[in-house]
């Protein structure tokens, strides 16, 4: 019961790392490889403002989504779009963006190792609490509390506004999206700006009760791709299932076997879905 | 076209003996570097090879590297076997653990490859230390040899030379020319009878296989193993950096990237070595954005660009 | 049943009509469909070709033509039904191993390999496929394709600097350079100039003159009614009617199914 509960609790923030993601690859076409250190920016920035000034985390939400959204927004306009204008064809975007990604990737994370290089660790809502018969500390299920509340806003942005439903119809057909007179270049820049803010905010809320450092952002990042894989490329239902399977598979090996492999239980299911369900989850078999 | 590989030829043996005459001239440090740049270039043309044509970033190389240090120092160390049963050992596990990485991902994306090769080290790492912890008992692994780095050296002179005279046979085989069309589109190559993942995932189990060699091979440098010396992410990405700046349309392409790199990383790694990480980063997106084909690319420009001002 | 031999008036020159008629079956296509989601592409379709036979497929856009010719060439696998190749079962088989097995076919937009040369965008087509062949026979080979579609003298050309219509020619060279069993064109002769669509239509007829199989999509009327031995007709993905082309097109059902298309 233990573990079914911390598992679904860390599920619920890789679901919200898994939409981010899922909105600029879905959307943007672009596998943005430095997602996971946008993540660990959001982290640092929560890890900041505590230390030195007791802000709470949540409300450092405030500052970090509009700075994320910004940063990511400037990152697509400056260094993505020369890419997909210049693509010949998918492939070679594919190829660019992984490795432009991969670069800015390590500029982060050298620029957040040059500013801190320890681990960002303080302690808020630490305490204890019981639900189900079990105990788990209060913050985890307050930034499930939040992943969850910022999901449900995104998703129901992306089904009710005129935005999401521009940024849906890229996802589907770009060039049908352009003849309906959608601007995907601009959709495009906003679905990576939100993916990218959301990244944050679920750094933000990590925080609280996993301690990170400069160059953890890789794993938050591979995760995040297998959970988008799982689910399959576009799917939000799917990106919620295979987060939640993640979440628990992951708190299962850790608990019961060791710490040490979650990344291979993590790999694992990956090799499982690459070999028997590689259109995801809910995929139907081919297109 | 004769007298053109006959020239090729020659340059390639010249650069060879050359090569080999570097440990009688330098020693020590510079022998040290020389030593890195000879693994780099191995490991980064081996690498090309695959990746040139079809355009899959493997980032690989690591956990293939570390597969052949660790296999050699463990078989050195707790089984007693000779360090060339254990360097073909590793090779040949190596290569299956490629082969059976190629058929998982290979049909797919390129995107799921690289995704799944990105954690491949160091999820092998963490594997390897978990079942030395709790079965092996965590004692530290030696590999006790009497080779020097003169002889390191020249081995993976060796291997290199091998790589090379493999990238010059693959180019001229059915097996090139189907990773050409593959790279080119890969519908087509299916249509006229290309088995693509197959073509995919031999060229995949070369790059296992040389990777391999090179591990094993630099094991003895280190004399004390453990999983994280040799399960290194960041050799992967290097790999993938020298082969890029060099350029992968041509053979001795990444042999251009890794000699300055070699030097630079260097470098930096003794006068700002909290920088490694930033700029591998600016590495990266140098490439991207201003290097796209390689030094190669620009050398063929310039000779390119002046070819077409001769002409006019 | 209603072929070409039984219509004296269309059967062509050069081919003796004897031989279509007691030809064998080559391909064999029976009930397949292919679902895309919720929309069914092709819908129990069945039909067969014999050797030396030219079929064409005619039907408005979006009937499910081009569908037809990836479940043969295996760029989809069916839904359900199945494609027999002279009598080996080709249903759930990949791409590669029905090239192999002698089915050759071109695009609809057209695919070159871009970074080869003219030549080695033919000679690809020779090198894996049904008949193989390397070095300088395969090179043979595909200069003299080149010839035979016209671009002689171009073949160390970039294929990338070729006219759209000269790389629809390299892609036929490509398909032919194997030695297919059948050969799958789907719109060759479209966007074509009429000069260019009476030579077109030359080479085509010219193939057929050889003997080779050729299943033909084609919008162009004309084409089919001089090229085709027999011809079928599907509208959302059904097959709506089958005999010579002259009789097809006069169909009723096919003039409805048409009705509004432009049709020459
Ligand atoms: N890969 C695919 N995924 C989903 N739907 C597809 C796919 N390929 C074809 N379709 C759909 O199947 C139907 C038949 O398409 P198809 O291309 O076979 O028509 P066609 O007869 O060749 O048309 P045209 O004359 O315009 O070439 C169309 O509605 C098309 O949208
Ligand atoms: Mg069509």
């Amino acid at each position: 019961m233990d573990i079914l509960i911390s598992g679904l609790l860390l599920g619920g923030t890789y679901v919200l790392i898994a939409l981010g993601l899922n909105l600029q690859y879905g959307v943007a076409r672009i596998m943005n490889l430095a997602n996971g250190e946008m993540l660990v920016l959001g982290a640092l920035a929560s890890f900041w403002m505590f230390v030195s000034s007791a802000v709470s985390p949540l409300l450092t939400l405030i500052l970090v989504i509009p700075l994320a959204f910004i940063g990511n927004w400037l990152i697509y306009r400056l260094l993505l779009i020369p890419l997909v204008r210049r693509a010949r064809h998918q492939g070679q975007l594919e190829v660019d963006s992984i490795l432009a990604t991969f670069g800015m990737s390590f500029v982060l994370v050298g620029i957040m190792v040059a500013l801190h290089g320890e681990y960002f660790t303080y302690s808020f809502l630490a305490r204890p609490i019981t639900i189900l018969q079990s105990t788990v500390a209060l913050n985890r299920l307050v930034a499930f509390g939040f992943a969850v509340l910022i999901g449900a806003l995104l998703v129901l942005w992306l089904n009710y506004s005129r935005a999401g439903m521009a940024v849906r119809a890229v996802a589907v057909d770009p060039a049908s999206a352009r003849l309906v007179g959608i601007n995907v270049e601009k959709i495009s820049a906003l679905a990576f700006a939100v993916g990218g803010s959301v990244a944050a905010v679920a750094g933000v809320l990590i925080s609280t009760f996993i301690t990170l450092d400069a160059s953890v952002g890789v794993i938050f990042t591979m995760k995040a791709l297998i959970i988008i894989i799982m689910g399959g490329v576009g799917d939000v239902r799917g990106a919620i299932v295979a987060a939640l399977i993640l979440g628990l598979v992951e708190t299962l090996v850790a608990t019961l076997i060791d710490p040490g492999l979650t990344l291979a239980s993590a790999y694992l299911i990956f090799l499982l879905v690459l070999l028997f369900k590689p259109q995801g989850l809910f995929g139907r078999a081919q297109t | 076209m004769k007298s053109a590989d006959i020239r090729a030829l020659v340059t390639a043996v010249v650069c060879i003996v050359l090569a080999a005459l570097v440990p009688f001239v330098f020693n020590g440090y510079w022998l040290s570097i020389a030593l890195t740049a000879m693994m780099y270039i191995a490991l980064s043309t081996s690498w090309a090879l695959f990746s040139g044509p079809t355009h899959y970033i493997s980032l690989a190389s690591g956990a293939f590297f570390g597969v052949g240090g660790y296999l050699v120092a463990t078989g050195m160390s707790d089984y007693n076997q000779s360090f060339w049963l254990m360097m073909f050992v590793a090779a040949i596990a190596a290569t299956v653990l490629a082969g059976l990485i190629g058929l998982a991902t290979l049909r797919l994306s390129g995107v799921y490859f690289v995704i799944f090769t990105l954690g491949l080290a160091e999820m092998i790492r963490n594997l390897v230390s978990w079942v030395q912890n709790n079965f092996l008992g965590s004692r530290g692994l030696y590999v006790l040899t009497d080779f020097t780095e003169a002889h390191i050296y020249w081995m993976l002179l060796t291997v290199a030379s091998a790589v090379f005279i493999f990238g010059w046979l693959v180019e001229r085989s059915r097996l090139g020319f189907a990773l050409k069309i593959i790279g080119n589109d890969e519908t087509v190559a299916r249509h006229v009878g290309i088995n693509t993942a197959w073509t995919k995932v031999v060229l995949f189990m070369s790059t296992g296989f040389f990777a391999a060699l090179v591990g094993a091979i630099i094991a003895p440098r280190y004399s004390y193993i453990e999983p994280n010396l040799v399960f290194s992410p960041e050799l992967s990405f290097l790999v993938v950096i020298m082969a890029l700046l060099g350029g992968t349309h041509r053979l001795w392409g990444p042999l251009l990237g890794v000699i300055p790199f070699t030097l630079i990383w260097e470098a930096i790694s003794i006068w700002i070595p909290n920088f490694t990480t930033l700029f591998l980063g600016i590495a990266f997106l140098t490439i991207v954005y201003f290097v796209p084909n390689g030094f190669v690319g620009l050398l063929e420009k310039t000779r390119g660009s002046r070819g077409v001002k001769a002409g006019s | 049943m209603n072929t070409a031999t039984n219509n004296p008036g269309l059967t062509r020159s050069g081919k003796p009509a004897a031989r279509i008629a007691s030809g064998r079956t080559l391909l064999e296509v029976q009930s397949v469909s292919k679902a895309f989601g919720g929309l069914l592409a092709v819908d129990d379709l069945s039909f067969s070709v014999r050797e030396g036979e030219v079929l064409g497929i005619v039907g408005p856009n979006g009937s499910g033509k081009t569908t037809v010719m990836n479940l043969v060439s295996g760029v989809f696998s069916v839904s359900s039904g199945e494609i027999y190749l002279d009598g080996q079962d080709l249903t759930a088989v990949p791409a590669h191993k029905i090239a192999r097995a002698g089915v050759a076919r071109t695009f609809q937009l057209v695919k070159v390999l871009p970074g080869l040369s003219t030549i080695d965008n033919v000679i690809a087509g020779a090198v894996f496929a049904r008949r193989r062949r390397w070095g300088s026979e395969a090179k043979s080979h595909a200069r003299n394709l080149l010839d035979r579609v016209g671009l002689g003298g171009r073949q160390t050309q970039p294929v990338s600097s070729l006219t759209y219509i000269d790389q629809k020619r390299v892609e036929l060279a490509r398909a032919l350079a194997g030695d297919p069993q059948i050969l799958l064109l789907d719109e060759w002769l479209a966007g074509l100039n009429p000069s260019e669509l009476q030579t077109g239509m030359e080479l085509v007829q010219s193939l057929s003159d050889e003997g080779r199989t050729i299943i033909l999509v084609e919008h162009v009327m004309d084409a089919i009614r001089s090229l085709c031995d027999r011809c079928i007709v599907v509208n959302s993905g059904r097959l709506i009617a089958e005999g010579t082309p002259s009789a097809v097109l006069s169909d009723p059902a096919v003039i409805a199914a048409y009705l509004g298309e432009e049709h020459d």
